[in-house]
């Protein structure tokens, strides 16, 4: 009990430095928390993805589309469930700025598939009675206001002209990991528009998304199909949704390592202010740890002392800091809400923060433990600080 | 009366430890402020300078990339025969009609043994002789060009180091071909290194494609710019957006850079609070444990605010000497590229870290800003004692 409070003591014996190093701390663990859930962010989509489900794509690129028809060939594979057709739009909505995800699908096939997007029966009827229907995920609708009955103009980069779409059905998400923050509309509205502008654009799919009935299936049933379309004019590339997502991620790696790297470099910079903040206390007291050698106290508890004090001050910094990062990410997510879908908090980055706030207090605490253990009294009576 | 700047660098030099601790804390955040506009240097560097001020860059209307324009045999002969268009020694024009593709080809991983080979979408561009003629920074470092009407391709430098499969005499595989690298190319840092390049009639052939993707031509002068604008937007057969090449690529880096340059001055400024806070901390103390020096200094007939002058340049001192470290260990960066995809592109892109006059600056002013921060109020509590007060302090 004397040892705690003689450390409590010690801590708020500064005020204004443990003040300050304790706000220190509070940034940087608050940093370090958000820099992690942005990382975590990025991985959000795969995060939705399901096991069986799989992606089929044309193996030179994914701006290449492959011959609608592959549908029926796929769909012939064993233990292939469902295949669907999803084309990315790449619509502007008024502005650039305004960016988000549209695809045509042919939505009888799609939606059985995606059993996360939750519809209500009436208004997902008139979805699909309506040729330029649109169905909105329930988030991008809260972003730019869309109301069941709007009609949204998109500008596409892809395919040319203007098209106007008509919300029918606003659907919402089964969990916390379902993204809704993308439209989905006819493909064959689509497909006979092309038909009329573009016919040699016609009749081709972005992508196939492939129902299968086990995860572990997948991988056989994706050389099977690869292999079906193996030397045909469009060969394809069929991965798990989970693994067509993270390529995504992947081909960003570089920012999303950058931005863990420099999350680590919080602490780093916190580390040396607290050191400091410790390395002064110490240098200040050092008479007073011989003093308190000179009573008895064995060199191992003045050493303790001066550890717990550092902790002391890292679990400060860092409870308040974990207590302030839900809000702060929930913040940063409103400000954000057009690039990132998800913001997910999770238990692991407490974790982390933690163990940043425990290596702070080890290294902040460690040096002037041992000087302190090792000053011999009398140079430190007569130390002045 | 002043005080002598060795009293101010000799105080720093006593206290060794907190003086590291915290010119190093200062080092990192000027680090990291450095990185960042480095990188959006070298991202803005090398697509600026891909483009050259006398060619022209024309798509489809409302494409913003090759990759999704389309530009018919007609459209690109009616831009052929524009005026404004430059013509060779030989009286042909400087037309260079070309296709974009993107094809997606492994990297070779940096951490080794991850068994998921990570793909990205490489530009491979078709392209006739004139297209070589028309980028004078291209120059193949080995092997040689590729021949018109064969399947051979040529590599951009940085798609050879970043990609597996496209050494001299491999294969790869696409469009129901088997294309030959047979060369290595330098464009001197710019987007064409991260490029592949072969014969644009057989790629045509190949993806079967009827369209070309981009029309590139060098006009006379560049003051003809607007002239052509102006005619080949009058002309109802061209629905085509005709752009400087120089501001088609600059175009291609806003949303990367506006996305480092934002995130990299929210790091700056969250970390710059945490090294300005070590600051006050370490300058508190020096005023503490310096109470009586400083009444001393004042009986001697020192003025408050030359106290006050000489605990700011101390802190200026200690962000500098932060400032200058985190500079130099920025200055190593240069030595790497880093390579990702374009958002705006979808393709992947390499560029270095750039060090330029201005960035030296910015981060030194930026440590300077830290370091006077951090000292202010520390500098005004000691110029704010009093002798009496200040001498009987122990």
């Amino acid at each position: 009990m004397f040892f705690l409070n003689f450390v409590l003591r010690n801590v708020f014996r500064a005020r204004l430095r443990t003040a300050l190093t304790i706000v220190g701390l509070v940034i940087a663990v608050l940093a370090f928390g958000l820099l992690q859930t942005v990382v975590r962010a990025w991985y959000a989509g795969a995060d939705a993805a399901s096991a069986t489900r799989l992606i089929t794509r044309s193996a030179i690129s994914l701006t290449f589309s492959m011959p609608v028809y592959y549908r029926d060939k796929i769909r012939a594979v064993p233990g292939v469930t469902a295949v669907s057709v999803s084309n990315w739009f790449g619509g502007v909505y008024r502005d650039p700025k305004n960016f988000f995800a549209q695809f045509a699908v042919d939505a009888p096939t799609f939606f059985p598939m995606y059993p996360e997007f939750v519809f209500d029966a009436d208004s997902y009827r008139e979805f699909l009675r309506d040729r330029r229907g649109a169905a909105v995920g329930r988030q991008l609708a809260d972003l730019y206001g869309f109301k069941i009955g709007d009609t949204i103009p998109l500008k596409s980069a892809i395919y040319p002209g203007t098209w106007e779409f008509n919300v029918r059905a606003i659907y919402d998400a089964k969990d916390e990991t379902t993204i809704t923050r993308q439209m989905y509309f006819h493909y064959d509205y689509l497909n006979e528009q092309i038909k009329r502008i573009a016919p040699r654009r016609a009749d081709q799919a972005g992508v196939f998304v492939v129902g299968i009935n086990e995860g572990q299936a997948a991988p056989d049933i994706s050389r099977v199909i690869d292999a079906e379309f193996k030397n045909s004019l469009a060969e394809t590339l069929t991965e798990t949704e989970k693994a067509f997502t993270l390529g995504f991620v992947a081909m960003v790696e570089t920012i999303v390592v950058a931005i863990e790297g420099v999350s680590y470099v919080v602490i780093l910079i916190i580390m040396a202010v607290a050191a400091n903040t410790m390395a002064m206390t110490a240098r200040e007291r050092m008479s007073e740890y011989a003093t308190l050698k000179a009573l008895g106290f064995k060199p191992g508890a003045v050493a303790a002392m001066i550890i717990a004090e550092a902790f002391l001050l890292a679990i400060l910094g860092a409870g308040l800091g974990m207590l302030l990062t839900p809000i702060v990410v929930k913040g940063f997510h409103a400000a954000t809400v057009s690039v990132f879908a998800k913001m997910p908090l999770v238990p692991q980055t407490f974790y982390l923060q933690a163990a940043c706030a425990l290596a702070v207090g080890i290294v902040a605490g460690i040096v002037p433990a041992i000087r302190a253990a090792r000053v011999k009294i009398v140079d430190g009576l007569r130390h002045v600080a | 009366m002043k005080i002598p700047a060795s009293y101010i660098a000799r105080n720093l030099w006593v206290r060794k430890l907190t003086t590291g601790l915290t010119a190093g804390g200062m080092a990192l955040v000027v680090f990291v402020f450095a990185a960042v506009l480095m990188l959006d240097a070298g991202l803005k560097a090398t697509l600026v300078a891909t483009g050259s001020p006398d060619n022209v860059v024309v798509i489809r209307q409302g494409s913003q990339t090759e990759v999704q324009s389309g530009v018919s045999r007609d459209q690109a002969a009616l831009i052929e025969t524009s005026p404004e268009v430059a013509r060779g020694a030989d009286g042909r024009p400087l037309v260079s009609k070309e296709v974009v593709i993107l094809n997606s080809l492994p990297k070779i991983s940096g951490g080794g043994n991850n068994q998921a080979t990570k793909r990205s979408n490489v530009v491979v561009r078709g392209l006739p002789e004139m297209g070589k003629t028309l980028r004078p920074q291209v120059r193949i470092i080995e092997g040689r060009m590729f021949r018109a009407g064969t399947s051979e391709i040529i590599v951009g430098k940085s798609v050879a180091s970043g990609f597996a499969g496209v050494e001299i005499g491999q294969h790869l595989s696409f469009a129901g071909r088997e294309w030959t690298v047979v060369g290595v190319f330098d464009a001197s840092k710019t987007a064409f290194d991260s490029e592949i390049w072969g014969d644009v009639e057989q790629m045509m052939q190949a993806f079967r494609r009827v369209v070309y993707s981009s029309v590139i031509a060098k006009i006379s002068a560049p003051e003809l710019f607007t002239a052509l604008k102006a005619r080949v937007d009058a002309d109802p057969r061209l629905k085509v957006d005709i752009k400087r090449e120089a501001q088609f690529y600059a175009d291609q880096s806003s949303s990367l850079s506006n996305f480092i340059t934002l995130l990299g001055m929210a790091l700056s400024i969250i970390f710059s609070l945490g090294a300005m806070i070590g600051a006050t901390i370490t300058m508190y103390a020096a005023v503490a444990t310096r109470t009586a020096e400083i009444g001393t200094l004042r009986a001697l007939g020192f003025q408050r605010a030359s106290i006050l002058v000489a605990f700011l340049i101390e802190s200026l001192l200690l962000a500098l000497v932060g400032g200058v470290v985190g500079i130099v260990a920025a200055s190593f960066l240069t030595a790497i590229t880093v390579s990702t995809t374009n958002f705006q592109s979808f393709s992947e892109l390499a560029f270095a870290f750039t060090l330029t006059p201005r960035i030296v600056i910015s981060a030194l002013i930026f440590s300077l800003l830290m370091g006077f921060v951090g000292g202010f109020l520390p500098a005004i509590k000691a110029s704010r004692m009093k002798i009496v007060d200040a001498l009987r302090a122990d």
